[in-house]
């Protein structure tokens, strides 16, 4: 028992556990200050979310959905973990994920493109809008959270700018692809069937999985996770051994750029949502992914979970009484997750401390039981 | 012309007061990156003030009652930032970042709560001060001087004369620059610190409820602040962590912002035939710029984002 | 009745996890004398002092101030009583004015309004009357080392402070900068000012205490009047024997030219003038050459410029033949340079790597460890760390899965010495290699050197102790403010000769051979 609390993994998981049942019970005390008598069944709405659903077919539909924002979501978290890892904070996966959107729609409904090479511009956008933060951490020293966020709204101004023209002039939506790029739409693999005919889920889910364990295998397998590990956790050495920390710091901005331009991709080539040219805040994708990626334990399996976990309730969400209640609560909930993930490490400290506590007294012990035996 | 004027200095006080707020904050050794979800924070708390204040009240007593519930709000939502970040050395970006998504979820729960109590088909996130807004406006041929314009330079010149000619700021800045150095000759770490981050929180609810005062009648709190807490920051990492240079940075900053709200008055402008989006771009742009050549060789407090530990020396 | 001590510590006891860094000292201080604590590194003088400045709790012993007992619980306590320290790394805010340092927690103000001007009339009278010659309105940053300590002093003279201690004051200092001190402290006990001054180095004390206590790993030896001692009887009692350990090796056998460094210049982050200027020097295969030299004239400096972590403002580096000045850090390792860093936390390793990972670190793009895909191959690098944790008998919790932050700082040096070793480079770059060690690993790293050198390499050891100095080179290059002010033979020099030269106090014009 004791091992197993001294695994870091499993400090992470009981951490975890800790930030959901703290943020959940904080939520609830919101939905019982605004209205008492409907709290409890709001926040098992929000727990529940697709379960609360009857019908299995229903059920799977809607567990469809979930998983259909998961994957881009999955994505994003990756993103800001994989910087995260490497000592940079990716708050631009935001903007990087925006970006890999405007690409993907561009192209899908202005030139026609396939869903693959959609796909892959918006991985490319992603890529080089990551690589201008890293460009001006390595060579300017600039902060990359402020620069993320200055390209996140610039992203966002440039999209709505350019997808203006990808959309009708009544609406304030890009045009939906099954009917102006409908090569664009991801292949849903005969998934569709399999969670009650949504027709959203498709291809991106596997991928995203995918993604999570290409991740995984690059930063604990590779020579290259080696390297960036290494100049995340102590730049000075990186370069004392010759590695060079300043590629290093662009690549792993790059690849996350990448990571949340494909996550645009994965959001927007299945259909469900069309872009929104009138939006005036950056969305919140990329921030979830931030609280995903935390929640997880920064770590590319714990990020699956995670993900689906922060989706989840957003999801649920949308299932309080809007009579009373309304759907940021969600929101509410997972921004108090991260505040709380930024309190992971005391808790872990605390951990080890208690257990090494604990063994220091029953050594006492054991020394005083010996002695008492003389 | 006059409305340009008037929107860039307006800008400029807001962008200042915050970026003077993160100023003290950083001067104490904690980053503040939640500046953002404080001034949203503050701005709810004024703006729910003007809208029940009832109407018929004195001027002045709307522009003191809306400011002081702006700045009580925003210091007591620093306070989270506070003890994460001095009690629990939690990594100050995830909470600064937690703080900005907070902020704006939680002013979104609380408006829209509002509004579906009172009633049951408004599940907007919206509120209107039209009537209140006008006490914190004087009209003069023309050009509308706002309070928050005299409030912001007596903060300026406080702040420089807080910092650099009292015990207080001599102080404050010893916990960012050396805490170790702070704490041998008597001085308490954490309290300081806890005063910086509050004083930030102050500051930075005074911008956001002059934030939404600027131009509107009515604020939608899920649109948060578009990023303003950041420009802040920019204009606080341009100005040198220095009041007197703080104010500049703001003024030029400010100017930019403006252009996108006035583009349209002037002719030669609109004859450029420059979408909207580029105005919009702008202030993010050359923040960008600013920061690119700037950030080489900034002038930090040293200690700034290291959690301070009493048992290390 | 016997006027009191100013200060006593009786029979303080202070325990860590696995250590009594103080076993039963004690120690007292007259009113107005100069009172020398000695002992080497880690003999427990730095725990003492914090007792004393209230930064520990003692598990036994008492202090008393004036005959009566006194608690103290944290620094403040210690300056309520009117105990001040100079700390060995200045506590001083570098953007801050000399004026706003000292006045910094006792400042003079009405209504909070700092009152400057009276603050500046007391700390220049302090000033004429010490003899402590400062510039109230320069910065930190832009002033000597010395005029950094004077403000130390008057920050505690500012204090009122009647106790005073020099945590190793002369370790930074110039020769000139030293005597002065040494004169600043007779003045300061003339005025009734009590003093405690730590220090490893015999002469100082000889010259300016009045009585010495010595310790010895965390024991207390004893208490003389310098007047009735002597340098050897002091050393023998700090070391607890006769040293005289030399350094066993043969005599050297010089191969090829390995290095050869041609009018190197290397800029200064701290200052604006050039720390490194214009130094040539050859090495050769099979001898150790020694850069001696007080820390902070230009060492540093010049190994970041050979190893490439800092460019070169002008110069020429020519290794084995081939002109590396441009060459990257990577280019260099592979090119057979090796490097046991001066801050082995900061450059040497990645704390939070296991063993095994920081094994490799020089290594790990090579072909044994890394495939062609680009995947590391774990099996060959827990192989060959075992091997290198065998050899060099590293010792770690948990073998190569240990995480290097966890381990002891010796062992963490022989990591990094195994793993610098190992590769068999043509030249070893060694700094400070010893520093804050214990005699056994001192003398283990000292045999590993010399084992290279015996293999026919070019070694490069960089050091501030004299006493390495002497016993491990074949050369000594002395460098003063950023140049090569001499060259020795160790068998030929003295301590004093060399002390001279890292004074500045002669230079030769060296010819480089």
């Amino acid at each position: 028992m004791k091992k197993l609390l001294k695994n870091s993994g499993v400090q992470s998981f009981i951490a975890s556990l800790i930030c959901i049942v703290i943020g959940m019970f904080v939520g609830f005390l919101f939905l019982l200050a605004i209205e008492p008598s409907g709290a409890g069944e709001a926040i098992l709405a929000v727990a529940k979310n697709f379960f609360a659903y009857s019908r299995r077919a229903t059920q799977l539909k809607y567990l469809g959905s979930t998983l259909v924002k998961t994957a881009p979501l999955l994505m994003c978290s990756l993103s800001v973990l994989f910087s995260y890892k490497v000592g940079l904070f990716n708050i631009g996966a935001a903007g990087q994920y925006v970006m890999g959107a405007c690409a993907c729609l561009y192209a899908a409904i202005m030139l026609g493109w396939g869903w693959l090479p959609c796909m892959i511009l918006a991985a490319v956008a992603g890529g080089v809008y990551g690589a201008i933060t890293g460009l001006l951490k390595a060579y300017a020293n600039v902060n990359e959270v402020i620069s993320g966020i200055m390209l996140n709204w610039i992203g966002l101004y440039f999209t709505n700018m350019v997808l203006s023209q990808a959309k009708d002039a009544s609406s304030a939506y890009t045009y939906p692809l099954q009917n102006k790029g409908p090569k664009a739409i991801l292949p849903s693999l005969g998934l569709t069937s399999v969670f009650g005919d949504n027709k959203y889920v498709g291809i991106a889910i596997p991928l995203a999985v995918i993604f999570a364990i290409l991740v995984w295998v690059l930063l604990e397998k590779t020579k290259l996770g080696y390297e960036l590990k290494a100049t995340g956790f102590n730049k000075n050495a990186a370069k004392y051994c010759g590695m060079a920390e300043k590629r290093n710091v662009i690549l792993s901005l790059v690849i996350s750029g990448v990571l949340a331009g494909l996550a645009g991709s994965f959001m927007y080539q299945t259909d469900m949502e069309q872009w929104q040219v009138t939006i005036a805040s950056v969305p919140g994708m990329g921030f979830n992914g931030i609280a995903a990626a935390f929640l997880g334990g920064l770590n590319p399996i714990g990020a699956i979970f995670s993900s689906f976990f922060i989706q989840h309730i957003t999801d649920g969400g949308s299932n309080v009484d809007l009579s009373i209640y309304c759907s940021q609560i969600s929101d509410l909930i997972s921004s108090l997750i991260i505040y709380l993930c930024g309190f992971v490490a005391f808790i872990k400290y605390a951990m080890n401390t208690g257990i090494a506590k604990s063994e220091e007294k029953k050594a006492a012990k054991a020394v005083a039981e010996k002695g008492g035996d003389k | 012309m006059v409305l340009l004027i008037q929107y860039t200095l307006l800008f400029a006080c807001i962008l200042s007061l915050v970026a003077l707020g993160g100023c003290f904050s950083e001067h104490s050794g904690v980053i503040n990156l939640g500046l953002e979800g404080i001034m949203v924070m503050g701005a709810m708390g004024g703006a729910l003030t003007m809208k029940y204040l009832p109407n018929g009240t004195s001027a002045f007593v709307i522009v003191v009652v809306t400011i002081v519930a702006s700045v009580l709000l925003g210091l007591a939502y620093s306070a989270l930032l506070a003890v994460a970040a001095i009690h629990f050395k939690a990594d100050q970006t995830i909470v600064g970042t937690a703080l900005n998504m907070l902020g704006a979820a939680l002013a979104t729960v609380i408006v829209k709560s509002i509004n579906t109590i009172s009633n049951p088909d408004d599940h907007s996130s919206i509120v209107q001060y039209i009537e209140q807004k006008k006490a914190f406006i004087i009209n003069i041929n023309g050009f509308e001087f706002s309070w928050f314009m005299l409030i912001t330079v007596i903060v300026i010149i406080v702040s420089y004369v807080v910092l650099y000619k009292t015990k207080f700021g001599l102080r404050l800045m010893a916990c960012g620059e050396h805490p170790q150095a702070a704490d041998s000759v008597g001085i308490n770490v954490y309290k300081m610190r806890w005063a910086g981050v509050l004083i930030s929180g102050a500051l930075g609810g005074l911008g956001g409820i002059c934030y939404i005062t600027t131009g509107v009648s009515e604020w939608k709190f899920e649109y948060g602040v578009a990023g303003f807490g950041f420009l802040a920051l920019a204009v606080m990492i341009f100005g040198k962590w220095r009041p007197q240079n703080i104010a500049l940075a703001a003024l030029l900053f400010g100017f930019f912002r403006a252009l996108s709200n006035v583009y349209f008055g002037f002719d030669f402008l609109v004859n450029l035939n420059i979408p909207s989006g580029i105005y919009n771009m702008l202030p993010y742009v050359i923040s960008l710029i600013v920061l690119a050549f700037t950030s080489k060789q900034s002038r930090a407090p040293k200690a700034e984002g290291i959690p301070y530990d009493k048992g290390s020396r | 009745m016997e006027q009191p001590y100013a200060i006593e510590m009786l029979n303080i006891t202070k325990r860590f996890p696995g250590i009594v860094a103080n076993d039963n000292i004690s120690l007292q201080l007259k009113k107005g004398e100069i009172h020398a604590l000695l002992g080497e590194n880690g003999a427990g003088k730095s725990t003492l002092m914090s007792v004393l400045f209230g930064l520990y709790q003692p598990e036994e012993g008492i202090i008393k101030k004036d005959g009566k007992e006194v608690k103290i619980q944290n620094p403040n306590d210690a300056n309520d009583l009117g105990i001040g320290m100079v700390h060995q790394h200045f506590k001083l805010v570098e953007c801050f004015t000399v004026l706003d340092n000292i006045i910094l927690g006792v400042e003079p103000n009405k209504a909070g309004f700092l009152k400057k001007n009276e603050a500046r009339k007391k700390v220049l009278e302090l000033s004429e009357k010490y003899g402590l010659a400062i510039d109230p309105d320069a910065l930190i940053e832009d002033i000597t080392v010395g005029m950094q300590q004077r403000t130390e002093i008057l920050k505690m003279l500012y204090r009122d402070n009647e106790i005073l201690i020099f945590d190793e004051p002369t370790a930074v200092l110039t020769p000139q900068e030293i005597s002065e001190l040494m004169q600043i402290m007779k003045n300061l006990a003339a005025e009734g000012k009590s003093i405690l001054f730590i220090s490893h180095k015999l002469a100082e004390i000889m010259e300016v205490a009045d009585r010495c206590t010595v310790i010895r790993k965390g024991r207390y030896i004893g208490t003389v009047e310098t007047a009735k001692t002597s340098m050897e009887e002091l050393s023998a009692m700090m070391v607890g024997r006769n040293v005289n350990f030399h350094v066993e090796k043969d005599e050297e056998k010089l191969g090829d030219e390995v290095l050869s460094i041609e009018n190197m210049t290397v800029a200064s982050k701290i200052h604006k003038n050039n720390a490194v200027k214009n130094v040539s020097l050859k090495i050769r295969a099979g001898e150790i050459v020694c850069i001696a030299g007080i820390d902070g004239n230009g060492q540093t400096e010049f190994v970041h410029g050979l190893t490439g972590l800092e460019p070169l403002v002008s110069g020429k580096i020519t290794m084995c033949g081939k002109d590396i000045t441009k060459a990257s850090i990577r280019e260099r390792s592979v090119m057979g340079m090796s490097h046991i860093p001066e801050d082995r936390h900061k450059h040497g390793l990645v704390l939070d790597y296991t063993l095994e990972d920081n094994l490799v670190l020089q290594r790990y793009f090579e072909p044994e460890f890394t495939s062609k895909a680009g995947f590391l191959k774990r099996k060959n690098i827990r192989q060959y760390a075992t091997k290198l944790i065998e050899q060099y008998d590293v010792r770690s919790g948990q073998g190569p899965v240990t995480i290097a932050r966890s381990m002891s700082g010796g062992n963490q040096q022989k990591a990094i010495i195994a793993r610098e070793v190992d590769r068999n480079p043509e030249l070893l770059v060694a700094v400070q290699p010893t520093r804050g060690l214990d005699v056994g690993a001192i003398e283990y790293i000292h045999k590993q050197l010399i084992a290279q050198r015996d293999a026919g390499k070019a070694v490069l050891l960089v050091s501030l102790e004299l006493d390495e100095v002497m016993d491990v080179p074949d050369r000594i290059l002395v460098m003063y403010e950023g140049e090569i002010v001499g060259e020795f033979d160790p068998k030929k020099t003295t301590q004093e000769e060399l002390g001279l030269y890292m004074s500045g106090a002669k230079r030769n014009e060296v010819a480089v051979s």
